[in-house]
């Protein structure tokens, strides 16, 4: 499954041209990224945050879904690098009004950028947009629909390195809307490339998709059952829309039955670290007692995020 | 070119059980004579075509040439030219024109417009409701007086059951064949893809198979119910095939037939979301290719189509969910039906029954068939030449197919119409 | 490798110290900031940080990111930091490396400091100073100055013992 024939990520000698998900790409790529994150860290730490990696160089940050937090972490990650910036929101429709989306790149290209960051509401707009772009030009994937959050995994799998050393004897329970969520698949395919020991996902069925074991773990419905002796939990965001869609009755049913309590983070390993993309719904993935633990990691993922950012796109701008 | 004269070939005419090397004798827009020559036949043209097969011209139950509406994807014009190099001597288009095919004098504009063209044939297939939006029935007797050969609602669902079940009652008063492409709206959300093991690993919103058995069991409840004769359109789930399976083998009046790319291409073929792999129905797992190879084989799906669709080239460039559904697929057709030849799914003769006499019995035309006296509309080709599917050999103004620069086996050397030759490949003209 | 006995480690910064005391006086550096590139220029730096005495702390620069041959080459996946632990701002900068060939290193590191801050001043010593400048770059303080062949290249290597070797990287690579 993740042997693309055609991968379009990988440019000359293999190295990144475009990021567009963790299919496709290697442990040794994955684990050159989280050390090239390592040595941006150390930049953060520096009074002089910037290095001149990128200077000169023209990223367009092109947004067709709203999202204030990545975007200003790619902002943040690209200024250290000494990159010019060029953020574009387009509010998406349904029925495509107004420009095509390959006029729209296609305008952007003729103003001399080198790197698209993109986030889009559909699966596949990374992949396209890089199909469409000048050989010269790198694609990053902001998120995509429901396909890929490759950023986000990466940051979360450099997080949990740094602080667990590895992944070999790793059990790690991804907690929540499985079915919708771009950042538990970039997850999982991550998890899984770099040798997780187990990988678990816990969710009620209306927010599994079919087929589930194949994105390589084993599914759960029960989360006292599931975070039992776990090393790594993982709880994500539960949009207010699956209520809507009758997906869920309510978030407190949510919470009764897949929240993390203290109680139930008991039952992990007890050096467990509890993780989270961001941003919180308190009382619905998980209590305030545990967001603001000793166990929660989250304020470091968003650090990390950072440096994991500047490796990618350093990386990719400069594999021509 | 009265007379035309057919040696050398192999005959395929599953209609009258023939699979022989034989020869064909052809005037006055006929076949008058297989075999032998009658006496005092003089031909004008003998057409010599060894290791080639001779069989009756095709006839495709669904094929979009998106004129009057949406000329810039494609006209009667260049569709039909198309067809005529697929095989294709006779086809149907589907009534989601613009304007809708529910008025005789749309009707009278496709078929004059294919009459002044003058190649293959056109039945243009009515509207069962107004407008195709399932609410009033059309005026199924003016269309079928005006030339419609069946009805349907395109791809649109009819959502209210009370509304099929009339729609369907009323065409059976004219004895009108009813198609219906089976497809559950809500079941199928905003989906975009089969909802497998594909679209679980892609994020792409996905159409479950009960988005197709669902809506087909409560068709085939009605059928059941109401004693009408019905065509399921484009299958794409082995379900599918058990159900029409049950409703046969309880003399249920009811046939079905399968677009040719579902029997080669399944879900993994949108791996890299590939928008020219974007089809509705969607592709889906091989254990239903499967299903459906095995329906066809067993003669539970009668007829192949090619569900033609082509498109400008913009609608296949964007992101995977908003690029049109649809393969531009006349000219695949025989290449793929003849793989499944080469792949023991079907037998040569079964495999032109599928493109021929079974659609022609499910339209209840006679056609399809070489008999002495039948007008002559036949197709002559070569399976083993193969040939790139590229520019110089496309006929169909849109290119949107997932075959594009694949070599395929299986050329048309030439079509008639009616006795006369209309599609000559390799001539720098075509003769018309 | 080659022959490089007349190139002794401590000789050679006795030389080097002692221009650079003299650097020190002629232009009456106040308090100079020791600043070594990493990693041969860190090693000599802190050699000379207790030779004179200084007061603050050896800065270290690890030039990776302002190499101007990224595009060709890449980036080095570990990067160890830079540390400069004292103000830069008006402070002279006595900038150390192991071996002056081609200039880009120095380039970059003086980029790297100015990014840090406006010094007064930087005195560049350097432990070899050999033939091969490809920017106009000079030393102000030199311990040897050596001519090498075409594909020869000298490296300090260390940190304990610190030895100068020279490799002929044409011959070696076939």
């Amino acid at each position: 499954m993740t042997d693309l024939e055609n991968n379009i990520q990988l440019g000359k000698n293999g190295r990144l041209r475009h990021f567009l998900s963790i299919d496709g790409l290697n442990k040794a790529l994955l684990n050159e990224i989280m050390d090239r994150a390592e040595s941006f860290t150390s930049v953060a730490a520096q009074t002089v945050k910037k290095v001149p990696l990128l200077r000169g160089k023209t990223i367009v940050n092109l947004f067709f879904e709203n999202s204030t937090r990545t975007r200003t972490t790619f902002e943040l990650a690209e200024k250290r690098l000494s990159a010019d910036i060029l953020n574009i929101n387009i509010a998406t429709s349904a029925t495509s009004k107004g420009e095509s989306l390959l006029d729209t790149i296609r305008n952007l290209e003729a103003m001399e950028v080198d790197m698209f960051v993109v986030r889009h509401g559909e699966s596949g707009a990374a992949h396209f947009i890089a199909s469409c772009v000048k050989p010269h030009i790198s694609v990053i994937n902001g998120g995509d629909g429901c396909h890929a959050h490759p950023t986000q995994a990466m940051l979360d799998m450099f997080t949990i390195r740094k602080i667990k050393g590895g992944f070999e004897n790793l059990t790690v329970v991804i907690i929540g809307d499985i079915l919708h969520s771009r950042v538990a698949r970039s997850q999982l395919r991550a998890l899984k490339m770099l040798g997780a020991k187990e990988i678990r996902i816990v969710a009620p069925k209306t927010l599994l998709p079919s087929f589930a074991e194949s994105l390589g773990a084993k599914v759960f419905h029960d989360i006292e059952i599931g975070v039992e002796n776990a090393d790594v939990i993982i709880a994500l965001r539960l949009q207010k829309e699956r209520m809507q869609s009758a997906l869920l009755p309510s978030g407190n049913e949510y919470f009764n039955r897949f929240g993390l309590t203290e109680r139930r983070i008991e039952k992990a390993n007890p050096d467990v670290i509890v993780m989270h993309p961001g941003p919180i719904n308190r009382g619905v993935e998980m209590e305030s007692k545990v967001a603001d633990s000793p166990y929660s990691v989250i304020l470091r993922q968003v650090t990390f995020g950072i440096s994991i950012r500047m490796a990618i796109m350093s990386m990719a701008m400069h594999s021509k | 070119m009265d007379k035309i004269f057919l040696s050398g070939g192999t005959v395929v005419d599953p209609a009258n059980n023939l699979n022989r090397k034989t020869s064909v004798c052809i005037a006055n827009g006929r076949i008058v004579a297989l075999g032998n020559v009658p006496d005092g036949f003089q031909w004008d043209r003998e057409i010599h075509v060894p290791e080639q097969i001779i069989c009756p011209g095709f006839i495709d139950v669904c094929a979009r040439l998106r004129e009057p509406g949406e000329e810039h994807k494609g006209s009667i014009a260049s569709e039909t030219h198309a067809a005529m190099k697929a095989g294709i001597t006779t086809l149907c288009c589907p009534p989601d024109t613009n304007p809708v095919i529910d008025t005789p004098a749309v009707v009278e504009l496709i078929k004059d417009e294919a009459s002044r063209i003058g190649k293959s044939k056109v039945l243009p297939i009515g509207a069962l409701t107004q407008g195709l939006k399932g609410e009033s029935l059309s005026e199924m007797s003016v269309l079928t007086r005006a030339g419609c050969i069946a009805v349907s609602n395109a791809d649109k669902s009819i959502s209210s059951t009370l509304v099929l079940r009339r729609a369907m009652e009323y065409a059976a008063s004219y004895d009108l064949l009813v198609l219906i492409r089976p497809n559950d709206l809500a079941l199928c959300e905003r989906g975009c893809a089969h909802e497998g093991e594909i679209s679980t690993h892609l994020g792409l919103p996905g159409i479950p198979e009960a988005a197709e058995t669902v809506a087909l069991a409560q068709a085939l409840a009605l059928v059941a119910q109401l004693h009408v004769r019905v065509h399921f359109s484009q299958l794409s789930c082995a379900a599918s095939v058990r159900l029409i399976e049950l409703a046969q083998q309880e003399n249920l009046a009811v046939t079905a037939d399968v677009s040719a790319h579902q029997l080669h291409l399944t879900e993994y073929d949108i791996w890299n979301f590939d928008s020219y792999c974007h089809v509705m129905p969607p592709l889906r797992s091989k254990q239903d290719r499967d299903g459906l190879r095995q329906g066809i084989a067993s003669g539970i799906i009668s007829a192949i189509s090619s569900d033609h669709q082509p498109h400008e080239q913009g609608a296949k460039l964007n992101v995977f969910a908003a690029t049109e559904p649809g393969i531009s697929s006349l000219e695949t057709v025989l290449p793929l039906t003849l793989k499944l030849v080469d792949e023991n799914v079907l037998t040569l003769s079964q495999a032109i029954a599928a493109l021929t006499s079974k659609p022609a019995s499910v339209l209840g035309i006679n056609q399809g068939n070489l008999s002495v006296g039948s007008d002559a509309d036949i197709c002559i080709f070569d399976p083993k030449k193969q040939w790139v599917v590229c520019d110089d050999q496309w006929f169909s103004n849109g290119t949107n197919t997932p075959f594009w620069g694949e070599t395929l086996s299986g050329n048309v050397t030439y079509t008639l119409i009616g006795g006369k030759v209309l599609f000559e490949y390799g001539s720098d003209n075509l003769i018309s | 490798m080659i022959e490089t006995q007349h190139l002794d480690i401590t000789t050679l910064l006795s030389k080097l110290e002692r221009a650079v005391q003299k650097e020190i006086n002629t232009k009456n550096l106040k308090d100079p900031l020791i600043v070594g590139i990493h990693t041969g220029g860190t090693w000599i730096a802190e050699k000379l940080h207790s030779r004179l005495g200084l007061k603050d702390p050896p800065g270290v620069l690890n030039i990776s990111f302002y190499r101007d041959d990224f595009s060709q080459i890449g980036m080095h996946p570990h990067v160890t930091p830079s540390h400069l632990q004292s103000v830069v701002e008006g402070r002279d900068v006595l900038l150390v490396d192991d071996v002056l060939f081609t200039g880009r290193t120095i380039r970059a590191a003086m980029n790297e400091i100015f990014d840090y801050g406006r010094p007064n001043q930087i005195i560049l010593a350097v432990l070899i100073d050999r033939n091969g400048r490809q920017i106009p770059i000079q030393a102000d303080c030199v311990g040897e100055k050596i001519m090498l062949e075409s594909g020869h290249r000298i490296k300090l290597i260390g940190p304990d013992p610190l030895q100068l070797i020279i490799r002929d990287c044409e011959s070696e690579s076939t």
